[in-house]
């Protein structure tokens, strides 16, 4: 992969923040482990989104000071959480009906790769070593209003995350509706991937350079 | 008198038999019932399946359990991070991982404690875990068929329990607690707070008691700072 001196991609708290920006009040939204969790700190004051935890919370708030800690209140990461006013606990069949159900308006996981046709991968690499884990994410993938993934566009070694047909074991078919990573916002249509905005200093060809799946302007 | 009241662990866990299939409550260490995993381990019960979303990463005595051998097959959504005690036997092939979404895993409990034989959800469909299922199509739209889990036994942590086994749970501690309460044939409850009958107000009821045949009150420890 060239050198990238030319772009500047987004960071992680960046791209936290650009998708924020897109979700709108009223939302009821789970957000995956790793970097969905920063996307809360974004949400600009006032506006009411409604955050989900799989373990049964709806209206979870931000992690609490360290000595005012209920450690009855974890999310899914099993990390200590708070609740805004107007929470509500939950056991898991109903919290996993609301995922199932559809009653969820969003859900933002974090990938491996997503493929133009919509299939994400993001529970299992082909290493058979490792002891396989798939907690909620097929539950979260198959059953949400809207997928959207936030993940880095391409892999250490420069590879594209952005695919045209994933290499890596299923988590869900055919339901990503959009991606944004640390250099393109991506909407899922029925022909593939198309390109809603870049990081700047980037244009078409070279965010094209850096994606293994054909991309399409907007404006088609 | 209806009296669900039992004095000690080892009454509570009394009768629990070779082969039982026993579901876990908890989510990580919240909600899961420490002293009566403790009882568990004092019995001499072998070839166990255990049901539990995680396999006891952070949790006192679940490891201590697969330690004794006597667990034949963990059924679980996410066994990471993985204890060395699990670790161990699974990569000797001594126990046994069936990985289930953990949704399904809420959705089978629930199925069997209503009377529910299987189901058909679109969790796993054209994945690995969905591979070798019936699958049927409604409305344009491919569906696995799951199979309702019935257990033996459920171990399940309360915060408030009465005589009659009415329960309620406390912050994100109700998790698996309320479906693996109905869904077993013995369902066993260790209460931090034991009340009189009319104390728990109807409309706060998490658990009707007609789920419960077993409680005990333990002082147990709140959970750790995550």
């Amino acid at each position: 992969m060239t050198a990238t001196q030319d772009i500047k991609p987004l960071n992680r708290q960046e791209m936290a923040a650009r998708l924020a920006h897109d979700i709108p009040e009223g939302w009821y939204v789970n957000l995956g482990l790793g970097l969905p969790t920063l996307i809360p700190d974004y949400i600009p004051a006032g506006r009411e989104v409604v955050f989900h935890s799989e373990n049964g919370v709806l209206g979870m708030g931000p992690v609490p000071p360290k000595d005012a800690v209920d450690t009855w209140l974890v999310n899914a990461t099993k990390q200590n959480i708070t609740l805004v006013p107007g929470a509500s606990l939950f056991h898991h069949a109903d919290s996993f009906g609301m995922i199932r159900g559809g009653h969820l308006d969003l859900c933002v996981l974090g990938a491996y790769e997503v493929a133009e046709n919509g299939d994400i991968a993001n529970w299992a690499t082909n290493e058979n070593d490792a002891i396989p884990a798939v907690g909620g994410a097929m539950d979260l993938s198959a059953g949400s209003k809207r997928l959207w993934v936030l993940m880095e566009h391409t892999t250490k070694d420069g590879g594209s995350r952005i695919v045209t047909r994933c290499s890596y074991p299923l988590t869900a078919a055919g339901v990503v509706k959009r991606v944004y990573t640390n250099l393109a916002v991506l909407d899922v249509a029925a022909d593939g991937f198309v390109v809603l905005d870049m990081a700047p200093g980037l244009s078409f060809e070279s965010l094209q350079a850096r994606t293994e799946a054909k991309l399409h302007r907007p404006s088609r | 008198m209806i009296d669900k009241r039992v004095a000690n662990v080892t009454e509570a866990l009394a009768g629990v038999k070779d082969g039982s299939v026993v579901l876990l409550g908890g989510f990580g260490v919240v909600g899961q019932p420490q002293e009566l995993l403790e009882g568990l381990i004092a019995t001499s019960a072998r070839d166990l399946t255990i049901v539990s979303n995680n396999a006891g990463f952070g949790s006192p005595a679940l490891p201590k359990l697969f330690a004794t051998g006597r667990v034949a097959k963990l059924l679980c959504s996410f066994p990471r991070p993985t204890p060395p005690a699990f670790e161990e036997l699974y990569r000797a092939g001594k126990i046994k991982l069936e990985l289930v979404p953990q949704g399904t895993i809420a959705e089978r409990i629930r199925a069997a404690a209503c009377g529910i034989p299987a189901f058909y959800t679109p969790t796993s469909v054209g994945t690995r875990l969905g591979e070798g299922k019936e699958t049927r199509e409604f409305e344009g739209r491919l569906y696995v068929m799951e199979r309702a889990l019935h257990a033996d036994v459920a171990l399940i942590q309360a915060w408030r329990a009465d005589r009659w086994g009415n329960l309620t749970f406390r912050g994100t501690g109700r998790n698996f607690n309320p479906v693996m309460a109905m869904a077993a044939t013995l369902t066993i409850v260790q209460t931090r707070h034991m009340v009189e009958l009319g104390e728990l107000e109807p409309e706060s009821v998490h658990t009707p008691g007609i789920f419960v045949n077993r409680v005990v009150q333990i002082d147990s420890a709140d959970p750790p700072p995550a």
